[in-house]
């Protein structure tokens, strides 16, 4: 089953549709509602491996539908030290629990200031309006 | 801007929350609940497509059947009125210029559904070769076509079963039509035609007897699995439906356009084909991937009965025997898959 419409206020935007938590100085990503709903259900998931550098703003992973391909976009820099193996093997779970069960990487942040120029929900939310 | 075409059943298409997309000109609905689940309706029980977009020429005269003999791969002489047959329009090369069903109404008098995309294209390259005698119309504009597919696609409409590739006048709540038992699923199913002020009550019915809506984009992963051709992708006015694995409609024992570069490409045997495949490892190949060794994919998508990525695309023929292990490029990464016999998934038998 697809997930309701949600944008949760812990959670911090980039404006390509993907979001982070930030749990001490590890964060989890993923994507947001609008993004899976946009693609329809996914089926693959094209991770990076664990112990990979990843730039914010810069390409980390695929996601896929029947129709189309997403790239990636990490909200914040870091050294990826989780994938989530559920979504490699299950990719529609991002679709059912986008924030929840449909994380995609944990990393370790290499500039914890990053994530104050990410968009809040409410601003995240604004821009989604505006498109 | 160019402004897209809207079938009858427009209305229809909103009213159950159809994201729409451009295709081929026309705004069509893409998907409603979702691929994957539209896909698995229509291999499971039944599904309703919107085809209005489709063309529908009409040759009529003394002439039709020897003016088409003469422009159409295949052989009219195997079909009697109310069959139908899957045919190509080629052209001097040998290549195609559209894949069409025919289907022959009377003896001088023959109907052509053809692609959205190549129904203006059709229509000119028919009026420039017509014959005094044989008259081609585009009715294109005044009717509806919505296909019904899936093993209980008969039953749901309340239809008796009847053999592929033929037609007859029916009915489907009340409503005259012509059902014609051909489709692009590889299921068994109908392809109903009514005028077009007739298509949104038909829609509704058909609806209202259980059947799913379905998109384009379920159209697109069905034909994919049974290995159906897509002009445009598969096919076209550069391919040769030899190559193609297309030979079977192509009578070469008469004469049409470009039955010479076909008899001299069967006789030579082609250089490459249209093989199909599934991906042994993770990944989805779309359209335009290559495919090591010279090959291309023309058609890619995740199959959803198989779980796996699939597709079609020319390789070297000593590469299109199946069991043959390919690498395809899938944006950088090399990934396994190994051709199979087409189709890639066949249809339950019940």
């Amino acid at each position: 089953m697809a997930a309701a419409e949600s944008y949760p206020e812990e959670l911090r935007y980039h404006a390509e549709h993907d979001w982070a938590r930030v749990e001490g100085d590890e964060a989890v990503l993923g994507v947001t509602w609008y993004a899976q709903d946009a693609l329809g259900e996914l089926v693959h998931y094209e991770p990076p491996e664990a112990g990979a550098s990843i730039a914010k703003d810069g390409i980390y992973g695929e996601v896929e539908s029947v129709k189309a391909v997403s790239d990636l976009v990490s909200p914040l820099s870091g050294e990826v030290v989780e994938v989530n193996q559920k979504i490699v093997d299950a990719p529609e779970t991002v679709n059912e629990d986008p924030y929840g069960e449909g994380w995609l990487v944990r990393i370790r942040m290499s500039d914890q200031s990053e994530a104050e120029s990410l968009l809040d929900a409410g601003a995240y939310k604004a821009l989604l309006a505006g498109q | 801007m160019q402004t897209l075409n809207r079938t009858p059943l427009f209305e229809q298409h909103t009213a159950l929350g159809a994201r729409m997309v451009p295709f081929a000109g026309w705004e069509m609905p893409v998907q409603y609940e979702g691929v994957i689940p539209e896909h698995r309706a229509v291999r499971g029980d039944s599904g309703v497509f919107d085809v209005s977009h489709m063309g529908e020429l009409e040759v009529e005269g003394p002439k039709a059947h020897a003016f088409l003999q003469s422009v159409l791969s295949n052989d009219l002489d195997r079909i009697e009125p109310g069959q139908a047959q899957y045919t190509l329009l080629t052209n001097e090369r040998g290549g195609i210029v559209d894949d069409l069903i025919a289907y022959r109404l009377e003896v001088g008098r023959y109907l052509l559904i053809v692609n959205a995309s190549n129904r203006e294209a059709d229509f000119e390259w028919l009026k420039e070769r017509e014959l005094s005698g044989s008259d081609v119309r585009d009715l294109s504009d005044d009717y509806a076509l919505l296909a019904v597919q899936g093993p209980r696609s008969l039953e749901r409409l309340g239809l008796d079963e009847a053999p592929a590739f033929t037609f007859a006048e029916g009915e489907v709540e009340g409503m005259e039509c012509m059902v014609n038992r051909t489709g692009y699923t590889g299921e068994r199913g109908v392809e109903l035609m009514v005028p077009a002020e007739d298509g949104p009550a038909l829609w509704d019915a058909v609806v209202g007897r259980g059947v799913t809506p379905a998109g384009l984009g379920a159209r697109d992963t069905l034909r994919l699995e049974v290995c159906y051709p897509l002009h445009g992708n598969d096919i076209g006015p550069e391919l040769d439906p030899i190559s193609a694995g297309l030979g079977w409609v192509c009578a070469l024992e008469k004469e049409f356009t470009g039955v010479s570069e076909l008899r001299r490409v069967k006789e030579e045997g082609p250089d490459r084909k249209l093989a199909a495949f599934v991906m042994e490892e993770a990944g989805v190949p779309r359209q335009g991937m290559s495919i090591e060794g010279g090959g291309e994919v023309t058609s890619g998508t995740h199959s959803p009965m198989l779980d796996k990525g699939i597709g079609m695309g020319y390789v070297p023929t000593e590469q299109a025997e199946p069991g043959t292990d390919v690498t395809i490029d899938l944006r950088g990464r090399s990934r396994r898959a190994r051709v199979v016999k087409k189709p890639i998934y066949k249809p339950q038998e019940d």
